[in-house]
């Protein structure tokens, strides 16, 4: 198997909101063409690492390049080939949704036509609907469409399967799984783990704003079988959930 | 080369983004929701209607001023006979003074006028006393007044007066009426529609998702301010064209003066967007927008000559209606409207707009949150 190459790179990423440190000292390599999955707690820092590689937020320090681009001076760059979901967006008002890939087309300069992107995420009935009269999982669908308008190397999706019925996210694994076919480097953030362990090539776990391990979810999980970890109720080992639970504890977060 | 095809190899390449294609999109996406909006729609054309129907309807012939001839002037001169052309001026004769000077004080009489032949020469000099009591008429009068002597038909000379007919025109509540709607509706779509629409594109993360593409601020301003502008001028034109055709709005110099009026709300309305963009600001969430508002608004609805001449309101308050920036759009517009003056002719009351519109957008560069 040749070496992965990273399309991302984050070195160690600080993010202080005044006194809060959300983010100390991340560290890590997302490879081209994989699924990259973060996960962690509410409030373990996802989201704000997140943004700051798509250039929405500022960091505190660190060091971060996607695609050869440093954060810092281009962002401009980066912006033209990341898709990005974010965890909470809205819409132009009173547009519907041909009329609002129209204005992410315009927006990112990209000639594509509306109904095709309709049709990748399965909404063309819905074409002329507003985006607030979808459901959950078609809003969710609806915003993936808007990530692929700029045919972008990487898209990064915040929680893209919260609140979804089973089967509208075992639909949107599917559709996850076809971008990254189709040659697409996809960085996720879930509470999941079920999701996680079927989705991803690898994945972070992020506690308090630090990496407390990452690989891929078979290691992981073999690791933890490894340590003697046993389910309560023999069906099978342990799965990736397990490994959430054992990692991060077991008590409420805020 | 080499760099070219790397770049016709990426998927949309930094040498191929077009600010101008966002800041369009962008124009158009907002201009549709404006549309679709219909609180825009009442504030831009249904309330403006209203009051022009209302007034439109109540004003029938047209207002009437009451001009006293003050005993012992001239009557068989052009002035006088071009006043009665109007239509809208009734002439008071064969009082005696202490009778005028009683209807003057009680506003029955609107002005006095006392025409005399000068001496050796073949001008007239005009003298008009005017009555605080109906500051409102005595406004109306003036601009009339004005009106017929700037007229090229009145010149010093009796012969010359002779040769060309004398074409005098209806000074009618539509006239004054309208070009107050007009400067409300564009003040109303300006302060309103834009503190709305950047309050809620913040709150509700639209702005958020647009920052994750390549588009730039200034193209997300320019956008909104193309739509808001277009939408206005539409707005301004609808109730211009509908005022002149069904109540006979005075438009002398027709398509010309149109576009005038259109470039002079084009103008009213940037500067008006100021304060929405300085709104948007400082107000912390949708319910707080009117009231702020109506801060801006109200003041300018009622003391700017929206409904009345600015002449009517008492000596105290003139200097406050003089300050605000709906006066001077108001002004400029009626004369722009009623007297065919060119926009050069109205350059200070567009100037006194600019050092608004200067002031604002300074404190809205200060005041404006993307986030
Ligand atoms: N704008 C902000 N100002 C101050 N603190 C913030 C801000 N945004 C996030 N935080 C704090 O930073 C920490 C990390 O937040 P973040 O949104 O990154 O968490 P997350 O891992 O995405 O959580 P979740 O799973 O709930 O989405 C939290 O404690 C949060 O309160
Ligand atoms: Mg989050």
């Amino acid at each position: 198997m040749e070496t992965p190459k990273a399309i991302i790179s984050v070195k160690n990423l600080v993010k202080k909101y005044d006194d809060f440190v959300a983010v100390q000292g991340l560290s890590f390599d997302v490879y081209e063409h994989e699924i990259f999955g973060l996960l962690g707690p509410n409030g373990a820092g996802k989201t704000t690492t997140l943004e700051i590689i798509e250039t929405l937020r500022d960091k505190t320090s660190g060091e971060i390049t996607v695609d050869g681009f440093s954060v810092d001076k281009q962002a401009q760059e980066i912006k033209q080939i990341i898709g990005v979901q974010l965890q909470a967006a809205g819409y132009y008002p009173n547009l519907n949704l041909v009329e609002l890939i129209e204005l992410f087309a315009g927006l990112y300069g990209a000639n594509i036509k509306p109904m095709e992107m309709l049709e990748k995420v399965n909404l063309q009935d819905k074409a002329k609907a507003k985006y607030k009269a979808l459901s959950g999982g078609q809003k969710q669908r609806f915003s993936i469409a808007t990530t692929l308008i700029n045919q972008p190397k990487i898209i990064f999706l915040d929680e893209p399967t919260t609140g979804l019925d089973p089967q509208a996210r075992r639909n949107l694994w599917d559709l996850i799984t076809e971008i990254r076919n189709a040659g697409t480097t996809v960085v996720i953030t879930t509470h999941y783990m079920d999701e996680a362990e079927q989705l991803c090539d690898r994945v972070a776990f992020v506690e308090r704003g630090e990496i407390i391990a990452l690989d891929t979810p078979d290691n992981l999980i073999d690791q933890l079988v490894n340590s003697g970890f046993e389910r309560k109720k023999e069906v099978k080992k342990a799965n990736l959930e397990d490994v959430f639970i054992n990692l991060t504890g077991k008590e409420w977060r805020e | 080369m080499q760099k070219d095809i790397q770049n016709s190899n990426a998927p949309s390449g930094a040498n191929g983004y077009s600010n101008t294609t966002a800041t369009l999109a962008l124009a158009k996406a907002s201009f549709r929701s404006i549309m679709r909006s219909p609180s825009a729609v009442v504030f831009t054309l249904a309330f403006p209607l209203i009051f022009i129907l209302v007034f439109g309807f109540l004003g029938g012939g047209g207002t009437h001023i009451d001009v006293g001839i003050t005993p012992g002037s001239d009557v068989n001169n052009p002035v006088i006979g071009m006043m009665e052309k109007t239509g809208m001026i009734r002439l008071v004769k064969d009082k005696t003074k202490a009778e005028f000077d009683k209807l003057l004080e009680k506003g029955n009489v609107d002005a006095m006028i006392d025409v005399h032949r000068k001496v050796n020469a073949p001008a007239y000099s005009v003298n008009v006393v005017y009555t605080s009591a109906s500051r409102d008429k005595g406004g109306i009068l003036k601009s009339v007044l004005n009106n017929l002597f700037y007229d090229k038909t009145l010149k010093p000379s009796v012969a010359e007066i002779r040769e060309s007919t004398i074409t005098g025109r209806e000074y009618k509540t539509i006239d004054f009426i309208l070009p107050g709607q007009l400067g409300f509706s564009l003040l109303s779509t300006g302060v309103f529609g834009t503190a709305f629409v950047f309050l809620s594109l913040r709150q509700t993360l639209v702005i958020k998702r647009f920052f994750a593409t390549p588009v730039k601020r200034s193209s997300i301003v320019i956008g909104e301010g193309i739509a808001r502008i277009g939408f206005a001028l539409i707005g301004a034109l609808f109730i211009i064209l509908l005022g002149h055709f069904f109540f006979g709005f005075t438009l002398i110099h027709g398509a010309v003066t149109v576009v005038n009026m259109l470039l002079l709300a084009t103008l009213g309305v940037i500067v008006f967007m100021g304060f929405g963009f300085i709104i948007s600001g400082i107000a912390k969430n949708e319910s707080m927008i009117p009231p702020i508002s109506n801060i801006v608004t109200l003041p300018q609805f009622l003391l700017s000559g929206t409904f009345f001449s600015i002449e009517a309101f008492p000596n105290w308050l003139q200097p406050i209606s003089r300050a605000l920036p709906l006066t001077y759009l108001n002004d400029a517009m009626r004369k722009v409207a009623f007297e065919g003056l060119g926009l050069w002719d109205v350059k200070f009351q567009i100037m006194i707009l600019l050092i608004w519109g200067i002031g604002i957008y300074a404190v809205a560069v200060k005041v404006f949150k993307w986030e």
